[in-house]
């Protein structure tokens, strides 16, 4: 347990350090609210109409695309850990895997799911 | 010391939490979300009886359950924006079409 | 250093899996290729048939060998053969009574093929798995893609509604038959349905309070799938707003698979301690077979009164698992068979009278049936005198055993309970019937234009029905032989 009080002590020190400073630049830096200084940032662009707008179902499209792409490095991570052991049959085994996520990317790249517009 | 009592405990909250949600709340997605916290709920339960019992079972049970939870997560926002371009809403509330 | 080691592996087990796996992918690539000139879409459906009809093959050239695979997570024998046909021809009869159907809906989308091969995919897993693991899996692939099925008119609100109320209450269900897996995993430190078995054998009983907790939960989940009855909510609606067909194919195949697995996992992993489950089963079935009777009896819509049957008859399956012998189990398997000819040939003739734009389901919708289309009318009664255990159709037959499997276990009351339900089922059944010959027309018929998959369909329902009804006695004793390896 003692070997990690060094950490211990860091990650006192980098709260610490965060929260003293924003804590500080709270208590004593000077307020003057201005209109401008109160919209919300966007790079510098002035911003357009409210945040809380209807997103395009494209971009749900694409989320669903990527979490079913997504989940499929949880197969790879247990597969590279015993790699060695399983040798050239779990290699074969999972290019079968990446066979079958490539025709589902075949499909929906035809299908037009990868496009924008 | 935290034991694996504390885990099951934990577990069984956040399932409670989840079956709670999905039974008083109206918003279709939020329903499904809690339908997702009753699966990683459960996903704590089965790590937790993994590393208990000193068995990878219960380790590649959660790999599967979270690749089925992804692939409903598709299928049900799917089936939402579905509803959604015809209905223009998704409150449980109104899906009434069908009735004894 | 972790050391994994390859397990035992024998593709061959598998292999009718794959092929619907390949065909289900090849029909999704040739769809998406199909704006091409070279490729038509109609084809996709003879394209399906084929690898169902494959795998058929494959399937029967395995029986009579009981082998694990995938480190015994994978059994085939006779009784997962048996249900991998029933899952293979619902499939298959289904295309058959789809094909003009979503052509005439304006949704022949080749998904629709390749949804039905995925899901049929999970049956056979779920039928074929010796571990938890393998059941969820087949029962998750199977869900998910009928999810997709239910709301595949994804133009028409009715059915995106059905499809979201079965997406929310299945996922929901699907929580709660994880966490049983779970509390029997943790309690019994295994998935395997043998090892399970051998730890509550060891142990003399369900000691434990949260494996009976986990098997409550696996109740409620797998209650859930087969529609009984405190689990049965979303049946009706969701059976009245998918694409006919689709309710057809979700009548049978995941109900059929449901009591696959059912049996499985309470026969061979819990089978020791039946007396604890037994109780929970024999209310449930009353309650389901009764519930569903009654509802059924007020039903104005077709969809929705076979919506409620189908629970009934969920409920007399869930008599055969109560009586937990191996009568119980081929009398079950005799009854799905039965159930996917008489129910699929139901709605085939649905379809067959739906127009676009007009679905026909009002029961009134069928009076003066019988002197417009005489055949059609004759299929359908022999298809509701089926359902309702008329002699010699092949619910009757399939009444029979599981009635008796009941008596046998010493269940007269329970057995009583169903013959009475029998009676009233009768009563909404043959109102069709009625209807159909009594009655004059209330709508023009206009000139039905049958597809000759369609009647292919029709003629395979009706032959299959009255075989099994007249000479019940071969499948019978292919379906005594499919369960002697069961334990």
């Amino acid at each position: 347990m003692i070997n990690y009080l060094p950490i211990l002590i860091l990650f006192i020190i980098a709260v610490g350090f965060a929260v003293t400073n924003i804590g500080l630049s709270a208590i004593l830096g000077p307020r003057r609210p201005t209109r401008e200084k109160l919209t919300p940032y966007e790079c510098g662009i002035e911003p357009v109409g409210t945040a809380r707008e209807r997103f395009s179902v494209k971009f749900y499209l694409i989320a669903m695309l990527f979490v079913v792409f997504d989940i499929e490095v949880i197969f790879l991570y247990p597969w590279a850990v015993v790699f060695k052991s399983l040798k050239l049959f779990g290699f074969i085994e999972m290019l079968t895997f990446i066979g079958i996520m490539l025709v589902c990317y075949f499909y929906i790249w035809k299908r037009g799911g990868l496009e924008w517009d | 010391m935290i034991t694996i009592t504390h885990y099951l405990v934990l577990s069984a909250i956040l399932f409670t939490l989840g079956v709670i949600g999905v039974l008083i709340r109206r918003n279709a997605i939020v329903i499904f979300m809690c339908v997702e916290l009753m699966l990683n709920a459960v996903n704590l339960s089965f790590v937790a009886f993994a590393h208990y019992l000193n068995s990878m079972q219960g380790q590649l049970f959660v790999f599967f359950t979270m690749t089925v939870a992804a692939a409903e997560a598709a299928v049900g926002l799917a089936i939402i924006v579905a509803l959604f371009r015809n209905k223009e809403t998704v409150n449980i509330d109104d899906m009434n079409i069908m009735k004894w | 250093m972790i050391n994994a080691s390859i397990m035992t592996f024998n593709i061959l087990n598998i292999l009718p899996i794959l092929v619907l796996a390949g065909f289900g992918m090849i029909v999704l690539v040739t769809d998406v290729l199909s704006s091409r000139k070279w490729v038509n879409r109609n084809i996709l459906a003879y394209i399906s048939l084929i690898g169902i009809i494959i795998a058929a093959v494959l399937t029967r050239s395995s029986t009579g060998t009981t082998l694990f695979s995938f480190n015994e997570s994978f059994v085939t024998d006779n009784y997962s053969l048996f249900f991998n046909f029933i899952f293979l021809l619902c499939a298959g009869l289904t295309i058959l009574i789809s094909h003009n159907y979503i052509k005439r809906e304006d949704i022949n989308y080749g998904e629709y093929y390749a949804l039905i091969l995925f899901s049929t995919i999970g049956m056979m897993l779920m039928a074929s798995g010796a571990d938890l693991l393998n059941i969820y899996i087949g029962l998750e692939v199977m869900s998910i893609s009928i999810y997709i099925l239910t709301g595949f008119k994804r133009s028409k609100l009715i059915s995106n509604e059905a499809s979201l109320k079965y997406f929310l209450l299945g996922a929901f269900a699907t929580g709660f038959l994880l966490y049983g897996i779970s509390l029997t995993y943790g309690t019994t430190g295994a998935i395997n349905l043998k090892q399970i078995a051998s730890f509550i054998a060891e142990k003399g009983g369900m000691s434990d309070p949260l494996m009976v907790i986990g098997m409550g939960l696996l109740i409620v989940g797998l209650g859930f799938k087969v529609a009984s009855v405190p689990f049965h909510a979303w049946v009706p609606d969701v059976y009245e707003g998918a694409p006919t067909p689709v309710t057809a194919f979700m009548s049978v195949g995941p109900k059929a698979a449901g009591f696959a697995a059912f049996l499985r996992i309470f026969l061979t992993a819990f089978g020791s301690s039946h007396l604890e489950w037994q109780k929970i089963i024999y209310i449930l079935a009353i309650l389901t077979m009764t519930l569903g009777n009654v509802s059924a009896l007020s039903q104005t819509n077709i969809k929705r009164m076979l919506a409620y049957s189908s629970i009934a008859h969920a409920g007399y399956l869930l008599i055969a698992l109560v009586s937990a012998n191996d009568m119980g189990v081929s009398a079950t398997l005799f009854y799905v068979l039965a159930y996917i000819f008489m129910n699929i040939g139901a709605f085939a003739i649905i379809i067959v009278l739906s127009r676009k734009g007009d679905e026909c389901i009002q029961i009134n919708d069928y009076a003066g049936l019988g002197f417009k289309h005489p055949l059609l009318a004759i299929a359908m009664t022999l298809f509701m005198l089926s359902m309702a255990g008329v002699p010699p159709m092949a619910g009757f037959v399939g009444k029979f055993y599981i009635f008796s499997a009941a008596i046998k276990s010493g269940y007269i009351g329970l057995a009583i309970i169903a013959v009475i339900n029998s009676v009233i089922s009768v009563y909404y059944y043959l109102r069709i019937t009625v209807i159909m010959y009594m009655k004059e027309p209330a709508r023009e018929f206009v000139p039905l234009t049958i597809s000759p998959l369609m009647v292919a369909a029709i003629v395979i329902s009706v032959v299959g029905t009255l075989q099994l009804g007249i000479f019940p006695s071969k499948v019978m004793e292919i379906a005594q032989r499919s369960i002697l390896m069961m334990r």
